[in-house]
């Protein structure tokens, strides 16, 4: 079986244990949403919330990323399926495809959502011109966060005792997506003066990130969680 | 805090940690030297 | 008292009442010893005594002194850190794999000293303790990322386990550091801020020296460790070994002894 295909079922079998278990929508969703409501508690300010509200939404995006890759690899690791699968001789760098095309594919659901929180909560309007930017962003900053999550997650998640490393190798590694999504962001919304233009080079940096941790993750994933 | 304070504290700062580490590394190796036979000791 | 490993007790027998063991020293190591105590010596003796005040900085200056060889040191151990990763992963020696968890503890040691002496010098200097520019941001990163990387290296397993999974994460950090560095340089280029660097002095010939002796002191601070560390390091992974050894000798003698149970080794 190729690569592709092998991966493509990892990524369908992920996200049907995900439609089935209801996670997603019922606890995932409303962690994110709530996340957007309690920063309103903390910066008080209208004006403070419109002004930094892009880099909000990919605060919000990053804090749940960290609970989606746990139960990725929570579900993997509650019946061993994940050492069963490598010892089955499935190759890694096709699981860990799948595993990121699933997790890429939830992200993009809940960024959309938080967009839509954004311009309820924070007063945001979206210009029809920054429209192609936004969804440029989203899936390049996705599918470097996706990559870094799966294979960091392979390392930590799921394990006990080792969750809590998850997040302090996770939230260095995606600085740059942070950086380079907010302004990418603040470009499309015309935040603080910012015109679409400006986002386009940010979109550059996160494409380079993507592949980058795309190609480095699927060579690592395979060591990585050999166990 | 004055300047001489900010230097003469960084220079502590600075040499303490270098001594507590050295004097941490080197108490481990003696430690586990001792329980370690010689012959195994490939640096010897 | 340290408790003795049954195997380390059983050695400690058959040579009880021998002179104590050897250490981690070595001829060579002593002299790097002394050689690093009598420099630090001299960096303390220039750095706060022998070189002048500079003309903007003023006294700020001698904090230069110990702030660049420790940043030194600290680049210098994750260089050595991400060699040794990728020399394991090609030959699969576990004395790379020491070397690199040595190197990141020194490394992260002597991170940690930077920011705090570095913060000192920008309160003196800029006015502040802290700069969002490129290189404070990406240096707390890394200093960050090789926290991680530790933690990792004490997740257990066998040695070859955690050698694997830190080399592997090693290189890791060789990609993303780059990354992070470039895009925290893109962020702030639109921030037009003042940027002190410490280049930026004109050093005079003294200062210069100090300088020199500073960096001189430190890497032989870092050789001197290195090698003790390492060593030590070994041992550790000796004793673990004989963990095992006394455990797996253990078991058999207990199936041994008793008839009829025949179960599977597990």
């Amino acid at each position: 079986m190729g690569v592709t295909r092998i991966a493509w079922l990892v990524a369908r079998k992920d996200l049907r244990v995900e439609w089935a278990s209801k996670v997603f929508t019922n606890q995932v969703l409303p962690f994110a949403a709530v996340t957007m409501v309690i920063f309103a508690f903390a910066l008080d300010a209208d004006v403070v919330l419109e002004r930094v509200a892009p880099g909000l939404v990919w605060l919000a995006t990053l804090f749940s990323l960290l609970v989606l890759v746990q139960r990725s690899f929570a579900i993997e690791n509650e019946d061993g399926a994940l050492d069963a699968t490598r010892v089955a001789g499935v190759d890694p760098r096709a699981i860990f495809a799948g595993k990121a095309l699933a997790l890429a594919v939830e992200l993009v659901i809940l960024e959309a959502m938080l967009l839509l929180a954004a311009v309820v909560l924070y007063g945001q309007d979206v210009p029809i011109e920054g429209v192609p930017l936004l969804a440029v962003t989203s899936i390049t900053a996705t599918c470097g966060l996706a990559a870094v999550g799966t294979l960091y997650g392979g390392l930590a998640a799921g394990f006990t005792g080792r969750e809590t490393l998850l997040p302090l190798l996770t939230l260095p590694a995606v600085a740059p997506v942070l950086i380079g999504a907010t302004r990418a962001v603040e470009a499309a919304l015309g935040t603080a003066g910012a015109v679409v233009s400006d986002g386009w080079p940010w979109v550059g940096l996160l494409t380079v990130f993507a592949v980058a941790f795309g190609v480095g993750g699927a060579l690592a994933f395979g060591p990585l969680i050999d166990e | 805090m004055d300047d001489a304070g900010f230097i003469i504290g960084s220079y502590a700062l600075t040499f303490g940690a270098v001594i507590l580490y050295t004097w941490r590394v080197l108490r481990r190796g003696r430690k586990l030297a001792d329980q370690i036979p010689d012959e195994d000791k490939y640096w010897l | 008292m340290t408790t003795l490993h049954p195997a380390a007790s059983r050695a400690t027998d058959a040579v009880a009442g021998s002179p104590r063991r050897a250490g981690t020293g070595t001829t060579a190591t002593r002299i790097l010893g002394i050689a690093t105590i009598v420099s630090m010596c001299w960096l303390v003796a220039f750095g706060l005594g022998f070189s002048p005040a500079d003309r903007d900085q003023e006294e700020a200056v001698r904090l230069l002194y110990v702030h660049v060889p420790t940043i030194w040191l600290a680049y210098l151990a994750f260089v050595v850190t991400a060699v040794s990763s990728a020399m394991y992963l090609w030959r699969r020696s576990l004395g790379w794999d020491r070397l690199a968890g040595a190197s990141a503890e020194l490394g992260v040691v002597f991170m940690a000293v930077t920011l705090v002496v570095g913060a000192l010098w920008g309160r003196l200097t800029w006015g502040v303790f802290w700069q969002w520019d490129a290189r404070l941001t990406t240096t707390a990163l890394l200093f960050v990322t090789y926290i991680g990387y530790l933690a990792v290296r004490n997740l257990g397993g066998s040695h070859a386990q955690r050698a694997t999974r830190s080399a592997v994460l090693g290189l890791l950090a060789v990609l993303e550091i780059p990354l992070v560095h470039f895009s925290v340089q893109l962020w702030r280029s639109l921030h037009q801020g003042r940027t002190f660097e410490p280049n930026d002095t004109n050093m005079d010939g003294l200062m210069l020296f100090s300088l020199f002796v500073g960096v001189i002191a430190f890497t032989l601070l870092y050789t001197w460790l290195i090698i003790h560390r390492t060593r030590a390091m070994a041992m550790e992974d000796m004793i673990d070994d004989r963990g095992l050894d006394d455990a797996l000798a253990a078991r058999r003698a207990e199936a041994a002894a008793v008839p009829g149970a025949d179960e599977e080794a597990h």
